[in-house]
């Protein structure tokens, strides 16, 4: 963004013309009532109730002290084992297998392992909901026909099982992605290493620990970022497979938001959960941010 | 290295099982769709004895998915070309025109890019309330708008500031005014990218979900992914009706990836992660 200057004669303002209306909608539509939900945030607003008072970090203070918003952020942390730590660890394992060496077909499978990213979550949702039911679901009746039908469960039902399952559904979503990136990724390290390494009598933990993961230090940025925040988000999911139950064992922080501000009208509340979990978010995408500026990847 | 064809074969069985592990479980639904329900309580892992329609016209009609295809179709098509248009427009501004501010500007349009809905859907609401637009496709199309200029002022300054300088001088010098070399130079030259920021636009804006779930009460005016939602909550047991009104959900987003797969990838990795 340096290079510019206007012609001679030139308005030094030309650009305006063109930035503006673009910038009216994001300011008026998405920067704006970012802003308003921060202010909301420090207000005693019950939803419907006329009177909006100032009450400074009361709502923070709610929040913090609230069982409630632990519990679902503790639901998201696990969620980062099954949305990300899972998925990268797959997406590595077989990366370093299979990044070696030229792969005929490799489109092809590309595509079958993408898939899931353009997915309607709701579909995703709905798919995930019918594997997993009690009665007629393939996976229970699977286990039946194998003779395991002693661990059939009601798995999105089961207290103790419905977060592993929606976390599962994650897993399932991610690694492909990290797959790919990963694949991608190890093209950029030269083979030469691997011999140089396989002579010197490396093992598989050694060129995994000193070639692959230095080689690929900013794939695995990306995807850990893409996927933390994408456990941090998570709504859609639960929404259409559990709406945070049985009880509360998938509650979620979106959840929370969700249910707070729209089904209970504790607006100030929900807001200030809200305004968290976004710097959470924005503090994880500066990282992005810092991987994007050192442009050691990107290329296909 | 030399490889040996059991280890060619060991990989590509990998390969293989990772990849069916992906596919089996949607493409496992989807074929419900054109099954009786019958058929698929006794045996879900067989293919169906025939392809009957007869599911996925009943979702279309009698589920209203005709309805809620026709509403995605308007949101997504009107949300991909106005923030396409007005996104080729500010990273124009950004990239390549005389600006005051841009320091300051630049960073205030990318915070959007990283700040989820979650964090404007309060407010959004209340606004959209204020200006009477619930149960409208504005209340849709404004914020997504919002949202994806955001990310197309992003891409496009980055995608506009590889192109040389000269190009863009002796165009001038060849008697072009800015307008007339935004359209017949800088976009031209940016087919790929601006490729890759209509399908990521698209897939972002019908598969979207929280804002289509609060704006809309009106259920003649629902998209697809709430549509399909409401309609898993009362037919939790007609699976081949469901997974026809999955199937409806999908297929457009499935096509438009298989058709320009390459430039949607490359999106992803490029890091496009909408925040």
């Amino acid at each position: 963004m340096n290079r510019l200057h206007a012609y001679p004669g030139e308005s030094k303002v030309h650009g305006l013309v063109y930035l503006l209306p673009g910038l009216l909608i994001y300011l008026i539509f998405t920067f704006w009532p970012v802003l308003q939900t921060v202010h909301t945030s420090f207000l005693n607003w019950e939803g419907l109730a006329p009177q909006k008072n100032f009450i400074g970090f009361a709502n923070y203070v709610q929040v913090f002290t609230d069982s409630k918003f632990w519990l679902a952020l503790s639901h998201n942390l696990i969620f980062i084992i099954f949305y990300c730590l899972i998925p990268i660890f797959i997406g590595l394992f077989l990366a370093s297998l299979l990044g070696r060496y030229p792969l005929k077909g490799f489109t092809f499978f590309r595509t079958l392992l993408f898939l899931p990213q353009v997915l309607s979550m709701v579909v995703i949702g709905v798919a995930w909901r019918w594997i997993f039911n009690p009665t007629f679901g393939p996976l229970n009746l699977l286990l039946r026909a194998i003779g395991l039908s002693s661990l059939a469960r009601p798995w999105l039902g089961d207290f103790a099982l419905a977060l592993p399952a929606v976390g599962a559904v994650g897993t399932w979503v991610q690694y492909g992605f990290c797959m790919v990136l990963f694949l991608a990724g190890m093209q950029r390290i030269p083979t030469e290493y691997y011999e140089a390494a396989a002579l010197d009598g490396a093992n598989a933990w050694q060129e995994l620990r000193y070639i692959t993961i230095p080689g690929l230090r900013a794939e695995i940025g990306v995807a850990l970022i893409t996927t933390i925040i994408a456990a941090l988000r998570v709504f859609d999911l639960v929404f259409v497979t559990t709406r945070g139950g049985p009880g509360e064992a998938t509650l979620v922080t979106g959840f929370l938001v969700y249910r707070s501000a729209f089904l209970q009208n504790q607006t100030g509340y929900a807001a200030a959960i809200a305004t968290i979990l976004t710097l959470i978010i924005l503090a994880i995408s500066l990282l992005i941010r810092k991987y994007q500026a050192a442009d050691a990847w990107s290329k296909e | 290295m030399k490889q040996t064809s059991g280890a060619v074969f060991f990989r590509y069985l990998l390969l293989v099982s990772f990849s069916l592990l992906v596919f089996l479980p949607i493409t496992g639904l989807l074929l419900n769709a054109f099954r009786s329900t019958s058929e698929v309580n006794l045996n879900p892992f067989a293919l169906p004895s025939q392809l009957s329609l007869e599911n996925i016209r009943n979702a279309w009609t009698v589920g209203r998915f005709g309805i809620f295809f026709k509403n995605s179709v308007v949101v997504a098509v009107i949300t991909v070309v106005s923030s396409v248009f007005l996104s080729i427009l500010t990273g124009y501004a950004f990239a390549i025109l005389p600006l005051p501010g841009k320091k300051w500007l630049y960073p205030l349009v990318l915070l959007g890019y990283m700040v989820p809905f979650e964090a404007a859907i309060i407010p959004l609401y209340n606004l959209m309330k204020t200006l009477s637009l619930r149960d409208t496709y504005w209340a849709l199309i404004l914020p997504q708008v919002g949202l994806s200029v955001s990310f197309g002022t992003l891409w496009l300054t980055s995608c506009f500031e590889t192109i040389p300088q000269e190009l863009i001088d002796s165009a001038t010098m060849d008697g072009s005014n800015r307008w007339q070399t935004l359209w017949r130079i800088l976009v031209p030259l940016s087919t790929p990218s601006l490729t890759t920021l209509i399908v990521l636009i698209f897939m972002w804006t019908w598969n979207e979900f929280l804002l289509a779930l609060l704006m809309i009460q009106d259920e003649s005016m629902r998209t697809l992914p709430v549509g399909l939602a409401f309609f898993q909550g009362r037919y939790t047991s007609n699976v081949p009706l469901l997974a026809a009104g999955a199937l409806i959900v999908a297929v457009p987003t499935v096509l438009v990836y298989i058709l320009f797969q390459r430039f949607f990838i490359r999106g992803m990795l490029g890091g496009a992660v909408k925040g």
